[in-house]
């Protein structure tokens, strides 16, 4: 492992990691992204950063990263829908950007905003959800150092199936969590919509922490096939904020998880 | 008449082929086993592949009844046999979830089939399917009484139904594939609601 926040358990091949896709902006099948996100521009990029920030404005992805240590983390990765993959991601993290942009003390929550464009999103033009994608984080989740803007994976830049060219990563919440293709971070003094708890709030909840405790209203979420694993040995415990309580737990003591799920 | 053509065509056709032709998708779901044809995630995709084919062996026996009154297609001498491999392919895709996908962790099991509405309306149907497979013999049709037989087969159609329901209980949003299967299910289910002829005025 590389570094205090990976994991030693293997990661799944790359093959894995680029076939099998929730990214509904492409379609509703996981191999939807893989077959018609080619088509991303995903350069020039530019990341728009607004709200209670001190320097809002539009930046050039290359521009907001400039300098920012960008680290390898191998990261456990629960999908809501029971199946989970190990995935080395390179990125920064989320607090060095915010740090770089200037949160204002009346900032409690980050919104991310993924992109909507109908001409290179077939998901997109047929409405499949609510466009854009929006996810957002409370101010010490996304202050957290394992809080990841990644932009590659394996060391390559990030595919256009896994969120290029920069997308969230939270590894100790469901993975709708981990907005794609990001083109704006809203700072603000609100609990921000979010597009699935928007979409269906009695079955995603705006934490969204992995919790084998707190079933989804229609599956259990106490284990998880591993993807990649083969026929025969492919479900394992699913574990309270998907293995990293250790790092994360604290930021919930006040908290009934079972209600803010 | 095209009728007249399908009819003519599967004259030599004898029931029993009908299961040489349903062994063909368990066939490809084994070839695909074993050339690694299933994508990262073989589990789901064989769970999902062998639920489909039952779901439209469900679809293709609802259908049998309506083309034979609007369309004067008989096909209903196959009706038999696409209904025992409908069961069939229930059975496997249940099986391959106990052991493949649920790999006997039985508390999780019980737990899913009381507690989880898609489990439970899938699980249902597969209860209905199963005195319908065990009496799908002409022994059964005569020691039960035709009429009998004939009212424990509308089973079928509240099996159809949940197993439609399944399908939608269990996806994200609305993709169309199961909205599709439910519209054709309940869309099959309402033919049968036609009245066969004008009714009769009662004398006053």
């Amino acid at each position: 492992a590389t570094g205090p926040y990976s994991t030693d358990e293997a990661p799944n091949s790359l093959e894995d990691i680029t076939s099998y896709n929730n990214f509904y902006e492409f379609g509703f099948d996981k191999t939807d992204p893989a077959a018609h996100a080619g088509k991303l521009t995903t350069s020039p990029w530019a990341v728009e950063v607004d709200g209670l920030v001190d320097r809002p404005g539009s930046y050039d992805l290359v521009d907001l990263l400039k300098g920012l240590p960008v680290e390898e983390r191998i990261y456990r990765f629960r999908c809501v829908e029971a199946w989970s993959m190990v995935i080395p991601w390179n990125g920064v993290q989320l607090s060095h950007v915010l740090d770089r942009v200037g949160v204002q003390p009346g900032a409690k929550f980050v919104q991310f905003t993924s992109l909507a464009r109908p001409e290179e999103m077939p998901g997109v033009k047929a409405g499949l959800l609510d466009w854009p994608y929006r996810e957002g984080l409370r101010m010490d989740e996304a202050m957290h150092p394992l809080t990841l803007l990644a932009t590659g994976i394996y060391g390559e830049p990030m595919p256009n199936q896994n969120g290029a060219p920069i997308r969230l990563v939270v590894p100790w919440k469901y993975g709708f969590k981990s907005a794609k293709s990001l083109v704006k971070i809203t700072l603000t003094d609100r609990m921000p919509y979010t597009t699935w708890n928007a979409l269906q709030p009695k079955e995603y909840g705006f934490y969204a922490n992995v919790n084998p405790e707190v079933d989804h209203p229609r599956w259990s979420q106490a284990s998880e096939r591993r993807i990649g694993a083969g026929l025969f040995a492919s479900r394992v415990d699913t574990q309270k904020f998907n293995g990293y309580g250790d790092l994360v737990a604290d930021l919930y003591k006040e908290q009934d998880l079972a209600r803010d799920y | 008449m095209l009728r007249d053509t399908i009819h003519r065509g599967l004259r030599p056709v004898r029931p029993w082929m009908v299961y040489t032709l349903g062994v063909l998708p368990a066939l490809l779901l084994v070839i695909d086993v074993f050339t690694g044809n299933l994508g990262v995630d073989p589990v789901k995709t064989i769970e999902h592949r062998v639920g489909e084919v039952a779901l439209q062996l469900i679809v293709a026996g609802l259908c049998i009844t309506p083309l034979r009154r609007f369309a004067g297609l008989n096909l209903i001498r196959f009706r038999r046999q696409i209904g025992v491999l409908a069961f069939v392919y229930a059975t496997l895709h249940l099986l391959v979830w106990i052991t493949l996908d649920l790999q006997f962790r039985w508390s999780e099991i019980g737990a899913d089939l009381v507690k989880r509405p898609y489990i439970i309306v899938g699980f249902a149907a597969f209860l209905m399917l199963l005195p319908l497979a065990v009496t799908s013999n002409n022994a059964a049709i005569r020691r039960m009484g035709a009429a009998a037989w004939q009212r424990l087969h509308w089973l079928t159609y509240p099996a159809a139904a949940l197993a439609g329901l399944h399908f939608i209980l269990l996806v994200k949003a609305w993709p169309a594939e199961p909205l599709i299967y439910m519209g054709a299910i309940l869309a099959l289910l309402g033919l049968r609601l036609i009245p066969r002829a004008a009714p009769r005025r009662m004398p006053a």
